[in-house]
């Protein structure tokens, strides 16, 4: 095999304006045949996952090369989200555990090569909290570098046992603002904040995201706010990183029917990105 | 038939062999022709990281600044920049030439003026007389005369011999872009030979060759043996003179770093003076330079920058190689390629890394001269190169995006420590062994002939007679369907390499290498490098034909024409093991298909899976698949996955096309991987550290 690795465009280091997810699960057995009832038995032990998709990504969620594994089910209804069709858990693909544990054990040599690991992102990963722990022990237990990707929402469900086996948590601060939080996500900020403050207090590694979604997320006082609730975590947060909103799931809102508010909404200017990021930056936080 | 190179006594006791020769360690090497028994025993492996290196000297950016602005910027306006009507192409047929009057550091052009295009008939007169008309110029008649009634080319003898069933294949396009009109190319002279030994050694290794088998009877074998050898000798005689006309006796060895380079050059720009092979690559020189640049950097008779600057001029002419070419042409190649490949890093046989300081001065060109496709620099890559190396590497890739690399373990393996690319992707033991490029066959295009019996889809002509097409308005069966492919491939696969042996037979007795092939063994390896295009669309479709439903739709005259795809299949290049082992099947049944036919010359059938020439022409010819791949469109290039279908991320792409065996595709395997730099990582360090990550776990099988 040769490879020839191509690098065109300029070099501006923004972070990837745009990425693929949801492409689906090849390569990983479905258990289909199952009755409703063991299902849910298997669920609850944590030994059957519904998984929307997996992919092996760089430099997107988190360090190095990762497989990312996309679970289904998410208690919140995020406006610019750009994979509503893991909103239902019952959407997803039923996976034995096994089943994403052989392909973790064969990407082991991309993980050590490429200092990178597994992210469970979803969804919401801490909707199906015993099957990430499962999966998390599973991939400590082989050594591998470990991540979830997170609105914390869900943060007072999991134990400190738990946080154990997760080496950095990708946390998402999607406002700094009470009202701008609920109009965006439908849910509660105060959960959040929480989470973040155990984490604080447990000195976890906490890589901060934030997505700039104009004439929703994107103002100077809201962004400041989120930095206000970033710097109470100063024992916990290495990076920040701020997402450019993009249209790139507006077809899979239209695919399933649902109204989808943002189509009208442009990706924020590269300038304006670029503000946002200066108001993280001026608090002396790291920032991409 | 068998005659060991060796160097005669008396040449070694002239004082100038030990001249040229001083504190090089000892070995086989000054006994016999063997370069990299001289490599092993002279060169130093450097394991530190790019800061030593020099940038561009004052020369080398006027001789650069004058070929951007008198040259490359008119060609790029019209094609071609000049074509030289009156005279035939040969090794020392035209008089010296050079850039601009700063261009005295490593000199030698293919004609008298830049960029300016030669013929070389003995291909075929028709691509010549069309290219010169392209190019907006009249052929000279008396030139014509020669190559249409006194001289026979290859292009006509290769037409004497084909037969109904290759025109057919040629006409409907199922076997397309074969080298029966234009040189074949693939083949590496060892050019480090004339460097350090000097053209009357390799004269007289020759001739003594040649008189080995004098006294063993005629037979047509050893006619042909001993009519090439007179060709080989009086090519190395030619190249000489030409040498002479630029002021050099390049009758001896090189005595310094400037002669060694310039000595090699001239070896190559003699290939590339008297052969328009459609890839000429330059081999694997790193090392072997390296050793003279050392001992003259040890001597105090060069500094870094003298060094850097040689590597930059002989760069900067590997990059204005030039071939009269038709707009045809161009098309099936993408471009107007050469391949001048040169090969670098790895490992040898006994443990020590091949890289050295002038491993790095070649990366370092693509930061002084700018980045460019020529020379095609192919890093044979293993986890274990020095980590400086595999930085600087990954830092130039995404600069310039103009690296290519390969597995390093996987060629060493087979082709030993000394092998080079030729082209794009083909192994060979540089001056060992050469190969007779077979182009490609569409492999794809043979499945929808497999289903229609026969009958070209797009044009609805019966191009193969005797078989039978998938019957009935059902939805395909996967095993009716593959036992189809499979006959089917029987009459392909023994049409495209009874073209091959009838091309390479004509190649040599009309066209014939003598340069090239004089700076080889006398007794050689041959591979018949064979290669199929559109794997990953044969793939997706048995896919879709195994896990979904494919229902064909058919034209008025029966002849399916399109399918409908119900339900979700596993697509090739996700690291899915369903669609994978598939396209592995095929690989495999195609090389067993070649295997099983006698090749000319007794070559070594090999394959590749390398299509980054003509996807585009291929896919133009060939009509719908079930895997929704559409008339017309261009096939992905390589052992790719269709465009858009490997949605699983880079590394499972990666990952899937390393599970097509490599023992069935020895000729090599391509990947083409398009990564912004942002989607490398935030920072350049991060960027360049992921890469080398990314490299590591795309060479190396998993752990179980």
């Amino acid at each position: 095999m040769s490879i020839d690795v191509q690098a065109p465009g300029e070099q501006d280091f923004a972070p990837p304006e745009s990425r693929q997810s949801g492409a689906g699960t090849w390569g990983l057995g479905e258990m289909t045949d199952l009755e409703r009832s063991s299902q849910l038995q298997l669920m609850r032990e944590g030994k059957l996952g519904s998984i929307h998709s997996w992919e092996l990504v760089t430099a997107v969620d988190g360090p190095g090369t990762r497989m990312t594994v996309f679970m289904n089910g998410c208690p919140l209804r995020c406006v610019y989200c750009h994979n509503p069709d893991t909103f239902q858990m019952r959407d997803g693909k039923p996976i034995m555990i096994d089943e994403l544990l052989k392909k973790v054990k064969r990407y082991r040599k991309v993980f050590k090569s490429t200092g990178g690991g597994i992210t469970i992102s979803g969804g919401e990963v801490l909707m199906q909290r015993a099957f990430a722990e499962n999966l998390l022990i599973s991939a400590k237990s082989l050594g591998i570098h470990t991540c979830i990707d997170t609105s914390g929402y869900l943060g007072r469900t999991v134990t400190d046992e738990f946080l154990d086996y997760v080496d950095l948590v990708l946390l998402d601060v999607k406002s700094g603002d009470e009202d701008t939080y609920k109009k965006v996500t439908g849910r509660e900020l105060q959960p959040t904040i929480d989470f973040g403050d155990r984490l604080n207090a447990l000195g976890k590694d906490v890589w901060i995201r934030f997505v700039a979604v104009p004439g929703y997320t994107d103002s100077y006082e809201n962004v400041e706010k989120v930095a206000d609730i970033v710097c109470r975590w100063p024992n916990a947060v290495k990076r920040v990183e701020v997402l450019p909103f993009h249209q790139m799931g507006t077809d899979k809102w239209e695919s399933l029917g649902i109204n989808y508010e943002l189509k009208d909404v442009q990706p924020p200017s590269k300038e304006e990105t670029e503000r946002i990021r200066d108001q993280f930056r001026a608090r002396g936080l790291e920032v991409y | 038939m068998t005659a060991q190179a060796h160097i005669d006594e008396d040449l070694l006791i002239r004082p100038e062999f030990a001249d040229a020769w001083r504190n090089f360690a000892d070995g086989e090497w000054k006994r016999g022709v063997e370069v990299r028994d001289f490599i092993l025993k002279n060169y130093t492996p450097f394991e530190g990281d790019a800061s030593f290196l020099a940038g561009p000297t004052e020369k080398t950016l006027r001789v650069w600044d004058t070929l951007e602005k008198k040259f490359l910027s008119v060609e790029r306006k019209q094609r071609v920049y000049d074509v030289d009507t009156e005279t035939p192409a040969e090794i020392d047929a035209f008089g010296a030439g050079y850039i601009s009057e700063d261009d005295d550091v490593i000199v030698g052009l293919q004609t008298d003026v830049p960029l300016k295009r030669a013929m070389m008939p003995y291909g075929g007169w028709r691509m010549v007389e069309t290219a010169i008309r392209e190019a907006g110029k009249e052929p000279n008649e008396n030139v014509k005369k020669i190559f249409t009634e006194y001289r026979k080319t290859h292009n006509e003898a290769v037409f004497d011999i084909y037969t109904p069933r290759i025109r057919a294949a040629r006409s409907s396009h199922i076997i397309t872009g074969l080298p029966d009109a234009y040189g074949r190319g693939r083949i590496i002279g060892d050019y480090r030979r004339v460097a350090l030994y000097g053209v009357d050694a390799l004269i007289a290794d020759k001739e003594r060759a040649k008189d080995s088998v004098a006294d063993k009877g005629f037979s047509e074998h050893w006619a042909r043996y001993r009519e090439e050898h007179s060709e080989q000798i009086k090519a190395l005689k030619r190249l000489k003179n030409m040498a002479s006309k630029y002021g050099f006796d390049i009758s001896g060895p090189a005595k310094n770093a400037q002669e060694a380079v310039q000595w090699t050059y001239f070896g190559y720009l003699a290939s590339v003076k008297s052969q328009d092979g459609a890839a000429m690559s330059i081999g694997r020189l790193s090392g072997f330079l390296d050793a003279y640049f050392e001992r003259d950097l040890a001597e105090g008779t060069i500094t870094e920058s003298d060094a850097q600057e040689m590597i930059d001029a002989l760069v900067i002419k590997l990059r204005i190689t030039r071939f009269l070419r038709t707009i045809d042409y161009d098309q099936i190649f993408s471009g107007d390629p050469y391949w001048a490949t040169w090969s670098d890093g790895g490992f040898s046989d006994d443990g020590r890394t091949l890289v050295t300081k002038t491993s790095f001065r070649l990366l370092q060109t693509l930061r002084n001269l700018g980045p460019a496709p020529e020379p095609n620099i192919t890093i044979f890559w293993d986890e274990n190169l020095p980590d400086g190396y595999k930085e600087f590497c990954s830092a130039i890739s995404i600069e310039t995006s103009s690296i290519q690399y390969e597995s390093d373990p996987q060629i060493r393996q087979h082709w030993g420590d000394d092998a080079a690319i030729a082209c794009c992707v083909s192994p060979m033991k540089v001056g060992k062994q050469m190969q007779f490029f077979g182009a490609r066959v569409n492999a794809a295009k043979a499945l929808l002939y497999a289903m229609n019996g026969g009958r070209d889809e797009m044009s609805g002509k019966q191009v193969v007679e005797g078989y039978e097409p998938i019957t009935g308005d059902g939805p395909l069966d996967f095993d009716e369907v593959w036992n189809k492919y499979e006959h089917m491939l029987d009459w392909v696969i023994g049409t495209y390499v009874e073209a091959l042996n009838i091309i390479h037979y004509s190649h040599d007795k009309y066209a014939y290498e003598s340069i090239e092939m004089a700076l080889h063994d006398s007794d050689i390896i041959r591979a018949m490098g064979c290669g199929i295009a559109g794997l990953s669309i044969v793939a997706d479709s048995l896919s879709a034909i195994k896990y979904a439903k494919v229902t064909p739709i058919r034209d008025e005259t029966g002849l399916i024409v399109d399918y409908k795809t119900e339900g979700d299949f596993p697509a090739y290049g996700n690291d899915d093991d369903r669609a994978d082992d598939i396209a592995a099947t095929i690989v495999h049944t195609v090389m067993s298909k070649i295997k099983a036919i006698p090749l000319y010359r007794d070559a070594i059938p090999t394959q590749s899976v390398l299509t980054i020439t003509s996807n585009v022409v291929y896919g133009k010819a060939t009509g719908n698949f079930p895997s929704g791949h559409r008339a017309g469109t261009p096939f992905s290039p390589g052992a790719n996955p269709e465009n858009g279908k490997d949605t699983h991320g880079m590394v499972a792409s990666m990952l899937s096309v390393g599970k097509l065996d490599y023992d069935d595709a020895l000729d090599g395997i391509s990947l083409t991987n398009t990564i912004t730099p942002t989607a490398l990582g935030r920072t350049k360090d991060e960027q360049v550290k992921n890469l080398v990550g990314i490299l590591d776990a795309g060479f190396v099988p998993e752990e179980d």
